[in-house]
């Protein structure tokens, strides 16, 4: 083993990272655009969860105060209220799942449409209901609570999610995928021509990768911060430990990717087929607590999974690095298999 | 341990891709210091039989020795090898790739040397994906030079150069057996071979079908034929004229 050879091969791909403008720029613009837009949905009423429709309305900007619907409706929390001129144009977007409640307006009684496959129109509808009784019946019959202490914005959960959304592709791409094309253009059989061996080499390609990743997750999250001021309960210095074992793992299975092959159109239907459950079952955009027993199974065997569970627990809850172990233990342990499997399968050549 | 008269050897090389042979059983010797050029139509077993050699793919059967002995660890420090077909990595200048490679090695000649001899002082600074693919073929021979190799492999180093610049080439390679080091010549230009190689193998169906110097292989089969007396009528007389691949 050769140091001398592994940092020539490490500076070689940073120059190649950083000087591939339109490649690192990316990195670093990718997060940004995708935090700044949950930012602006949720910092305006686009995000309210239900959608009523009206009808009749004349056209332009609804004025809701002169909408004959009850009072309650109108100035409901997470309630957003669409207009519509006629009822067939209502009716339209009612069954295409566009509005969630379809109600008349001036009718002489509370009237509504309700498309029966729409479980948010089911809720739409017993909210619709409720704003006509008279709330006094619920005096002595119920007992409002609100949790404790700060609470966390979407934003505060999202954010962790984007940034190892962002480290998963970029190691699954930037090292499996660019990997594989060197073995196409005969990169890899140069260097295999001479003295240095896979250890070297796929070490400076992990090596770099993991710096260049931990850099640019570094870059967004400072910028990111001065826009949203996101609430760090947690130690840097943990958050720090977290994000290298993240990175390590998914560099790893950048690697398995990379061993064999030369077709580019495989590596990358390989890579979205690894990615995109990641994304759904490991809660990069939303919690998967209810769902069946064998989905949260099946997450628990994904390194996105325990990367954001820690990453989360930090963030959020302020955890300490010994309240993550079992996670931070998980993905030490994925990424030496990973990485094994990976340079026992390592060909540089076809 | 074999004589070290040859300081490459093989003997009973076999490869198969799918049971399908690409080369079936050769044997020959490379004496130090001398250019042997192995000549074959396309799918003949030559890209195979190099390849093999320079340890990039391992044979099926047979054996190959570097030295008298079996190649070792230290085989890629003394060898330099010039593909035809690699890419460099795009976003290194010529002087940087020069610098990373050297760094591989042991030993290596001065970066700066290398650039003189191959003629890489234009397009040092440039990227590698902004140079055209003659200087590529230039670098790429830069880099087979770098460790002051004592076997060269050249696989058609003059495909895509120009004139002047092919014949800079010839004078490189000419340089090199002056300084008593061995080449591997494959190419299809024959006038390269016959100008260059002190050696002929040509190659067919995967078995070397005739093997001896420029000179005895054309008094051998174009004697008192209708043939141009060259090389090229060689060739086509022993691997015929139809079109392979």
């Amino acid at each position: 083993m050769s140091f001398k050879r592994m940092w020539a091969l490490f500076v070689a791909r940073n120059y190649e990272f950083i000087r591939d403008r339109a490649g690192f720029g990316w990195n670093i613009l990718f997060p940004f655009l995708i935090v700044a837009g949950f930012g602006l949905i949720f910092s305006s009423d686009a995000n309210s969860p239900f959608k009523l429709g009206v009808f009749p309305v004349s056209p332009g900007p609804v004025a809701i105060e002169k909408l004959d619907i009850p009072d309650r409706l109108k100035h409901a929390e997470y309630i957003k209220i669409v207009g519509f001129e006629t009822r067939d144009e209502a009716m339209d977007r009612l069954l295409h799942h566009k509005i969630d409640l379809l109600i008349e307006n001036k009718a002489s009684r509370l009237t509504y449409w309700l498309n029966d496959s729409s479980p948010k129109g089911k809720v739409l509808e017993k909210i619709a209901r409720e704003s006509i009784v008279d709330e006094r019946i619920f005096l002595g019959q119920l007992e409002r609570n609100e949790i404790p202490g700060e609470n966390i914005r979407y934003i505060d959960w999202l954010f962790p999610g984007i940034l190892a959304m962002n480290i998963m592709f970029s190691s699954l791409f930037g090292v499996g995928f660019v990997i594989v094309r060197y073995r196409r253009s005969g990169v890899l059989k140069r260097l295999k021509a001479t003295p240095v061996t896979a250890f070297e080499y796929l070490t400076a390609q992990m090596v770099s990768r993991v710096l260049i990743l931990l850099f640019t997750s570094f870059v967004v999250w400072f910028g990111c911060d001065l826009f949203f001021s996101f609430q760090m309960q947690g130690s840097y210095f943990d958050i720090f430990w977290v994000f290298l074992a993240g990175t390590l793992c998914l560099v790893s299975i950048g690697l398995i990717i990379a061993c064999r092959g030369t077709n580019e159109e495989l590596a990358n239907g390989f890579i979205n087929f690894i990615c995109w459950p990641m994304m759904f079952l490991s809660e990069v955009w939303f919690s998967i607590e209810g769902s069946s027993d064998w989905v949260k199974g099946a997450a628990q065997a994904l390194p996105l999974t325990h990367f954001l569970s820690a990453a989360r627990k930090i963030i959020n809850d302020g955890a300490t690095l010994s309240e993550v172990s079992f996670e931070m233990g998980v993905l030490l342990f994925m990424s030496v298999v990973f990485l094994s499997i990976g340079s026992f399968f390592f060909s540089w050549t076809k | 341990m074999q004589s070290h008269k040859h300081i490459l050897e093989v003997k009973e090389l076999t490869k198969a891709y799918n049971g399908k042979p690409a080369v079936a059983g050769i044997s020959f010797g490379i004496p130090g210091g001398t250019c042997f050029g192995l000549l074959g139509p396309n799918g003949a077993g030559k890209t195979t039989t190099v390849e093999m050699m320079e340890n990039i793919i391992e044979q099926d059967g047979g054996e190959i020795f570097y030295k008298g002995e079996k190649r070792s660890g230290s085989f890629n420090q003394e060898i330099g090898i010039q593909f035809q077909h690699t890419e460099l990595l795009s976003f290194l200048t010529v002087k940087e790739t020069l610098k990373t490679f050297g760094a591989f090695y042991q030993k290596h000649v001065p970066i700066e040397d290398v650039i003189e001899l191959c003629m890489l002082q234009n397009i040092e600074n440039n990227w590698n994906n902004k140079i055209s693919g003659g200087q590529r073929q230039r670098v790429l021979l830069g880099l087979a030079l770098l460790n002051d190799p004592d076997l060269v492999f050249l696989d058609e180093p003059s495909t895509g150069l120009d004139p002047q610049a092919r014949q800079h080439v010839w004078d490189i390679i000419r340089g090199m057996k002056k300084k008593g080091k061995t080449i591997v010549l494959t190419t299809h230009y024959m006038e390269e071979a016959q100008n260059l190689c002190d050696t002929i193998a040509i190659m067919d169906k995967g078995r070397i079908i005739e093997q001896g110097s420029p000179g005895y292989l054309i008094e051998k089969h174009c004697q008192g034929e209708n043939y141009p007396q060259d090389l090229e009528s060689v060739f086509l007389k022993l691997t015929g004229k139809h079109l392979r691949e």
